[in-house]
């Protein structure tokens, strides 16, 4: 059970949040062709690695937010609020598998 | 009295408290302090079990976690039954009853044996040919229906109880600074560090005593104290301060993510009579930040031809019995080592008059301090020798020795023994470390894998880092104890005197012998009876990695998870292949360390706790008049309303023909509702729905449809606009939250430009839904003079007002075609309200009607339910409700998908309704539809029914459907095919009734 780093409130169980998919998928209803869309709605990249990916702090906060986390370790190498752009972990020296 | 094998001193034991049991209904007695084990061992008996496979008569090979054969049942009587306990591990108390398994029709006598007879049928690959090959060659159904059954029987453990567990669990969150695993030299030291600082530190072991290998230890001194005596007052000082937890009899079972602990705490099991009201074990989730694994080593058998025989045990085993319990565990001792720790159980035993008849050491040499003071005291030992064969039946009485020349034993010779004692070597216990994700080095100086660079903030120490001299294990825990938590404590020296500090490789593999490989069986995993022989079949079957070796062996997939004999499985693999051992690799360990109660992990969750109930305000009053409840979601709700006599049938059609003849009252409270407040919150329902707001007046309502983003209906309901800036959103009642959670996602992530605020009221509000030709007259004078008459109050409009004094949102709605009302009163008034509107409909004989006709009236006037005529996958213009897609709209969630080739593509499935040939023939909800009344094997299926009720006011069968190209079959006859025959329906519109929509309006 992970211990997730709400950006509002800190540090959390797992048990009070909600997974909510990959995160900065874009959605641009008004340019994307068919192709675009489909990629839009079904396809995400599921890497060995680091992952941005959407939580939501549904037993707390309510807030959705991202969280930077390695699929293979499960560490959680930062959270954010939506909204701001991915942090760099280029200082973290954490190898992007 | 007390077991002849007693020794008159020592151990753990209370000898001023005995205790009687029961083994296979036969009375003993024992101290309190002993284990189930120890006590039968005092008494000479060591036949405990039958093996799991070949019903082999088994004994005790160890004496704590890790014991594979001893498993019992312990029946504390009703229904307090517990299968497949360590017999090591089971405490005593005063009328124990405990059970052997696995045999039939007695210990001593076993009919299942005779799978020894036919053991070359059941060797490695056994089950894996079994279960997976039979499936793809003739006679498949004969090896499902009647072998496989019968060797399922055949090979097993304990029975479960066919009882419910009359126990209850507890469940608990704990923090900590520390958490220490393991109360042997290294946690205590390490546990009193930690605890120096200040930090909050969890002390856990699986044991009833803390002091690890301590506790068999009559050597050693510890800054001037005895080991045990060290042990016990570095305790009583950690029990002494506030920030320490010491939790006795507490596995920790499971290592998760982020040093999330699992401990599983024993609380009543070692009682004689235990309080019920207490909980019989405690789940422990742990999140500490640090952890400290001082989990020790398992003693490692040595694999020889029936190594497995009763009387045969691990060395350190026969310590522990020895100096923990006072029990000789036997009288005439030979022992096996190819480590020096051996030596000094030979030693203990030599001095407590258990005569040694031989120690055979594999080695060649061994300059050991051990083997030395061994020589000294005159014991005969054997070197570069081994153990070719054993013999016995229900105890081992002899055996066969010999010199290892090569891969030949030469110079035979045979010993008679009642015991006898091995040691292989030490294996890390790095479970919880391999659980933690940490990765393993192999280290080739000691035979074993250690703990490498950690995962977590985890640090191993003592003998599961392999470090085994215990003036070092002191000080490393000393060390680590304050090191996680970075404080300044400088290191500290213990004085130590009397330590073997034996070290060394000892073996892995199996060991030499001159007997015909096929025939003998030299035990690996004694547990899942797995030999030498099976492994070395594998690898010549092809099997090179551990993992597959493991899988098609079942060697190191018991309930002991290998504990015994992952390594010596390894070292046979690794001298077949000619291969390094790292090269085959090493199983992953999996929680739990050791089985866990499904009691523990339910905690409370079970019965009335599993899942909350939700009841309305009304549901008291539904229960007094006759309601049978359905479960909708958590919710109960009236399903009807069953008179005297009467069936659900009966009391639907009643229900149904009442409503549209006079009125009916119906408890919609369940109803999902959402407050959307705010300057945007028009424009907000404008993207979040298919449907305009944008010109919706205050006091109107609207039918609202809700897409997913892939454009597939997710959700509907009505909206009334109860201000410019206020809306009144419902939804269905098991969709409430999953569209709260999609409207807070669009609003916080997609859309935070809109100044919006949502609120859940589903459960502030009742709803009573009044209907039918007479409701209006019911509702009238409740709403204290407001007017609802057609003129001011038509068809989806709402008004605020109150209802006999009580706040009220009143809409104008109807969700079975007739004129209609909701009543939404503040859920606290529901009842009040209810049983008003009740007295009232008294005067029109009106019926109180439940899900089941409101469904039957629902489906008359081809109204949706989501979730049941639509499945995820229809569009608006699928259901027949493009008209309520606002195609003007720049944006809405769902929108661009409508868009994509495949759900515009024609022949999609469409909502229709069906009328069946025969009236009274009521479909099957699910079925399947096809074009010939006649289908083969494989035809295409048209679609299938989703809703199908019998219409009463109608007097015949209605249905509605999906159906390919559905709208553009109207009039054609379609076939429902059921095992008794093809049902034969015309496909029509989905209205049954009141076409015009008259009614509705009136
Ligand atoms: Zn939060």
């Amino acid at each position: 059970m992970l211990l997730i780093p709400c950006p509002y409130c800190g540090p959390r169980s797992e048990l009070e949040f909600k997974h909510a998919g990959e995160a900065h998928i874009t959605r641009e209803p008004q340019v994307a062709d068919d192709q675009a869309w489909g990629e839009f709605l079904y396809t995400r990249t599921n890497p060995k690695g680091i992952i941005a990916e959407r939580w939501r702090h549904t037993s707390g906060c309510g807030r959705f937010f991202n969280c930077l986390r390695d699929t293979v370790s499960d560490n959680i190498l930062a959270t954010y609020k939506s909204g701001e752009p991915r942090p760099s972990l280029e200082t973290s020296g954490e190898p992007s598998r | 009295m007390s077991g002849a094998l007693r020794l008159p001193r020592g151990g753990r034991i209370d000898r001023n408290q005995p205790v009687r049991f029961t083994f296979d209904g036969r009375g003993y007695d024992g101290f309190v302090g002993d284990t189930l084990a120890s006590a039968l061992l005092s008494h000479g008996v060591h036949l405990l079990g039958r093996s799991f496979k070949y019903h082999r008569p088994r004994g005790i090979l160890a004496a704590g976690a890790e014991e594979p054969n001893a498993l019992v049942t312990v029946d504390r009587g009703g229904g307090r039954w517990t299968p497949n306990l360590r017999a090591t591990q089971v405490e005593l108390y005063e009328g124990l009853v405990a059970k052997s398994q696995n045999r039939w029709p007695s210990l001593a006598f076993d009919v299942g044996a005779v799978n020894s007879l036919v053991s070359p049928m059941l060797g490695a690959g056994f089950y894996y040919k079994t279960f997976m090959g039979p499936r793809f060659v003739k006679g498949a159904k004969l090896w499902a229906d009647l072998f496989e059954p019968a060797i399922r029987r055949a090979a097993g453990l304990g029975e479960a109880s066919r009882d419910p567990d009359p126990d209850h669990y507890a469940t608990r969150f704990a923090h900590c600074e520390v958490l220490v695993v393991g109360s042997g030299p290294a946690g205590l030291a390490a546990a009193t560090s930690a605890a120096q600082s200040g930090a909050r530190v969890i002390l856990c072991d699986e044991n009833p005593v803390f002091g690890g290998s301590l506790a068999d230890d009559n050597h050693a001194v510890i800054d001037g104290m005895a080991a045990d005596a060290w042990a016990a007052a570095t305790i009583e000082a950690l029990a002494a301060r506030p920030n320490v937890t010491l939790l006795p009899r507490t596995q920790a079972f499971g290592y998760y993510n982020h040093n999330l602990i699992g401990l599983n705490q024993r609380l009543t099991d070692h009682l004689a009579q235990p309080d019920h009201r207490a909980p019989r074990e405690r789940l422990w989730q742990v999140r500490a930040k640090h952890v400290v694994l001082a989990t020790g080593a398992i003693e490692r058998p040595l694999v020889f031809p029936d190594n497995d025989r009763p009387g045969i045990m691990l060395a350190s085993a026969g310590r522990t019995f020895l100096n923990r319990f006072g029990v000789k565990p036997g009288t005439r001792v030979v022992v096996a080592t190819a480590h020096d720790s051996a030596y000094r159980a030979a030693l203990d035993l030599a001095a407590a008059g258990v005569q040694i008849v031989r120690i055979v050491d594999l080695r060649e040499s061994s300059e050991g301090a051990l083997s030395v003071a061994a020589e000294r005291a005159g014991l005969p030992i054997m070197r570069g020798a081994t153990i070719v064969g054993t013999s016995g039946t229900t105890r081992v009485r002899g055996v066969r020795i010999g010199r290892v020349s090569g891969r030949h034993v030469t110079d035979l010779e045979s010993l008679a023994c009642d015991l006898v004692l091995m040691c292989g070597g030490w294996t890390p216990s790095v479970h919880l470390f391999s659980q933690s994700r940490g990765k393993l080095a192999y280290d080739e100086g000691s035979n074993s894998f250690l703990p490498g660079t950690p995962a977590q903030d985890q640090v191993s120490i003592g003998a599961c880092a392999g470090t085994f001299g215990l003036a070092q294990i002191l000080r490393d825990g000393h060390r680590a104890g304050h090191a996680v938590i970075k404080m300044a404590v400088e290191d500290r020296d213990f004085a130590v005197v009397g330590d073997d500090e034996s070290t060394g490789a000892g073996f892995i593999g199996a060991t030499p012998h001159d007997r015909d490989p096929t025939q003998v069986k030299a035990f690996v995993d004694f547990q899942n009876d797995v030999t030498a022989k099976d492994i070395a079949l594998a690898t010549r079957e092809g099997f090179r990695s551990i993992e597959h070796i493991k899988r098609y062996t079942t060697t190191g997939m018991a309930t002991d998870q290998g504990k015994t004999s992952n390594m010596n499985a390894l070292g046979i693999a690794s001298a077949e292949l000619g291969r390094s051992v790292p090269s085959i690799g090493l199983t992953t360990f999996r929680q739990p360390y050791t089985p866990v109660t499904f009691g523990s992990f339910a905690g409370l969750s079970r019965d009335a706790l599993f899942d909350p109930v939700r009841e309305t305000a009304i549901h008291g009053w539904a229960a007094a008049h006759g309601a049978r409840f359905e479960d909708v979601g958590l919710w109960k709700r009236a399903w009807f309303f069953s008179r005297a006599g009467e069936d659900m049938h009966a009391a639907v059609n009643r229900e149904c023909q009442i409503t549209r003849e006079r009125a009916g009252l119906f408890d919609a409270s369940t109803l999902g509702k959402i407050e959307v407040v705010g300057p945007d919150a028009a424009e907000f329902l404008n993207r979040l729905y298919t449907n305009s707001w944008t010109k919706l007046g205050v006091g109107k309502c609207r039918y609202g449809l809700m897409l997913n983003e892939a454009g597939f209906i997710m959700d509907d309901g009505v909206v009334g606009r109860i201000a410019t800036d206020r809306f009144h959103v419902t939804t269905t009642t098991g969709g409430a939250p999953r569209v709260m959670a999609h409207m807070e996602d669009y609003l916080q992530t997609e859309f935070p430009d809109l100044k919006v605020w949502l609120t859940s009221t589903t459960e502030q509000w009742a709803v009573i839904a009044v209907q039918g030709p007479r409701a209006r007259e019911m509702l009238a004078p409740l709403v204290d003079g407001l007017d609802i008459s057609a003129e001011t109050m038509p068809h989806m409009s709402l008004q605020v007002g109150t209802f006999q004094g009580v706040p009220m949102r009143l809409f104008r709605v109807s969700f079975t075609g007739e004129l209609g009302f909701e009543v939404n009163v503040p859920a606290d008034y529901g009842r009040a309200a209810w049983e008003a509107l009740w007295a009232e409909g008294r005067k029109f004989d009106a019926v109180a009607y439940g899900t089941e006709a409101m469904h039957v009236m629902r489906a008359e006037k081809g109204y949706i339910i989501v979730g049941q005529d639509t499945d995820g996958t229809v569009t608006p213009d699928d259901a027949g409700m493009a008209w309520a897609v606002g195609k003007t709209k720049p944006d809405f969630v769902g929108k661009r998908s409508l868009g994509r080739p495949d759900l515009v593509a024609p022949n999609r499935k469409q909502i229709v309704g069906l009328m069946t040939d025969d009236p009274r023939t009521v479909l099957e909800e699910g079925a399947q539809i096809v074009g010939d009344p006649t289908p083969a094997r494989g035809t295409h299926a048209l679609g299938h029914v989703t809703s199908s009720y019998f219409s009463a006011v109608l007097g015949r069968s209605i249905a509605m459907a999906v159906v390919e190209g559905g709208r553009g079959r109207m009039g054609e006859t379609l076939y429902i095919p059921m095992p008794s025959g093809s049902i034969s329906a015309k496909i029509v519109k989905p209205v049954f009734y009141d076409l015009e929509g008259v009614r509705l309006n009136g």
